[in-house]
């Protein structure tokens, strides 16, 4: 297999690695016990997989593992780092916004990529920036509830 | 899962590096940017390539700039660069705002704009406005550089005229139109119609036939004879009447998951006439 050299920062921890060109994102970061993005659609559509790329939120499915080179990954598993659960996490505790939980990791981490970009968002466009991650338990009335409630508690 | 066959990565710092491993690679590269098609296509075994030559270290491809009258947007430059872009919101608000609705945010975030038009896939936002706008691509290659219309690059479905040896350097898109809107209806991942609308209006009255172009139907964008709409007023529903039918005629749809033939005409009437309501708006 042709492979390249990578120097990356998953989590926030700098690292070289040697990946194969085939590899996808999603596969290097569950291999590593990443196991929060999911693979779902495997096409881009669901959002279940979606992973911070340099702050950017990514379809970690259809994104080579190569891409990593130079920038910075990070994952829902590093949001509790600090030993409390981020704003966004809390919040959609705090406001139902998860069933089954499958889809919860790739909603939390585009909302907390929304309110880095904005951090003061309308309902319409936390909408807008939802739309293409996919719940099948909420009716994402509560999901949208939760972003807007994580935007007020990252302003306190 | 990896993608199914193994392949060379390059990253070529420059553009003539780029053409020439072009040249030297031939068929058994493809040029590689954001990836959210080619990388699709690649897992699902569609397309198969040996080596992919990524375009995205090199600095000449990257950053959007306005002078002369003009937008020069780098091969490079995604889909989210461009919907936040100053001089794209201020310039062509129109394509802003079509570019805030490709897709969904991960594919904005990688796509590039470059690489939508090259894939030519017929079911996507952009061409048609571009082609209503009167944008142009500059094609790079070992023979050196040349400029087409985007109207005559896109050829067909999955088809340009991006020459083995060449790539797409940048799309230049002409601002100062009076006002640009694009409408769409979109149920699935990707548009089912689309409508591209440019033009004027001075005292509430068409100053000229509006540009019309119908996107995402046929394999190719395709215009709409909008001469009914000269001198006519927002409020003339004969015209609209006249503009809605001729939309229907002009696209020749095939019965999809996105609709049925008569669906989708009927959408591209409605959608036609809305698009150019809207210009009332800009």
């Amino acid at each position: 297999m042709s492979a390249t050299t990578i120097t990356t920062r998953i989590n926030g921890r700098e690292q070289t690695l040697r990946v194969d060109n085939a590899e996808l994102l999603l596969d290097l970061l569950r291999d590593r016990g990443l196991t929060g993005a999911k693979p779902s659609c495997e096409m881009e559509v669901c959002g279940a997989c979606t992973v911070q790329l340099d702050g950017l939120p990514v379809s970690a499915c259809t994104t080579l593992a190569v891409e990593l080179d130079g920038r910075s990954v990070e994952t829902v598993e590093h949001l509790d780092a600090g030993g409390e659960l981020h704003p966004v996490q809390q919040a959609f505790l705090e406001r139902s916004a998860l069933q089954c939980g499958f889809c919860t990791p790739g909603m939390v981490m585009t909302a907390k990529a929304l309110l880095e970009s904005n951090p003061q968002p309308t309902r319409d466009e936390v909408t807008h920036w939802l739309e293409g991650s996919i719940c099948r338990c909420t009716g994402y009335e509560p999901i949208v509830d939760a972003v807007l409630t994580a935007a007020q508690k990252m302003a306190a | 899962m990896m993608l199914p066959s193994d392949f060379e990565l390059h990253r070529p710092a420059t553009v003539g590096e780029a053409v020439a491993l072009r040249a030297e690679l031939g068929e058994a590269a493809a040029l590689y940017a954001g990836g959210t098609e080619l990388l699709l296509a690649m897992k699902l075994g569609v397309l198969d390539y040996e080596h992919l030559i990524d375009l995205k270290r090199i600095a000449g491809l990257r950053g959007v700039t306005c002078a002369g009258g003009e937008l020069r947007i780098g091969a490079a430059v995604t889909h989210r660069e461009l919907e936040t872009h100053p001089d794209v919101v201020r310039e062509l608000p129109g394509l802003a705002a079509l570019e805030r609705a490709v897709a969904n945010v991960r594919v904005r975030a990688a796509g590039t704009l470059a690489g939508n038009l090259a894939f030519a896939e017929p079911h996507a936002d952009p061409p048609a406005l571009l082609v209503a706008l009167g944008a142009r691509v500059v094609l790079v290659g070992g023979e050196g550089s040349r400029e087409l219309a985007l109207e005559d690059f896109l050829v067909g479905a999955y088809e340009t005229e991006l020459g083995e040896d060449e790539l797409i350097e940048a799309i230049v898109v002409p601002v100062g139109a009076p006002g640009a809107v694009y409408r769409k209806f979109q149920v699935l991942e990707r548009p089912a119609v689309g409508v591209a609308a440019v033009g004027n209006l001075v005292g509430g009255v068409f100053d000229g036939a509006p540009t019309v172009v119908v996107g995402a139907v046929d394999e190719r964008p395709v215009r709409v004879g909008a001469e009914m709409l000269d001198g006519a007023a927002l409020d003339d529903e004969g015209a609209f009447a006249a503009l809605a039918e001729a939309a229907a005629e002009a696209v020749e749809p095939v019965d999809d998951l996105s609709g049925s033939e008569d669906y989708k005409r009927h959408l591209t009437g409605v959608l036609a006439k809305r698009a150019v309501q809207a210009l009332g708006d800009v």
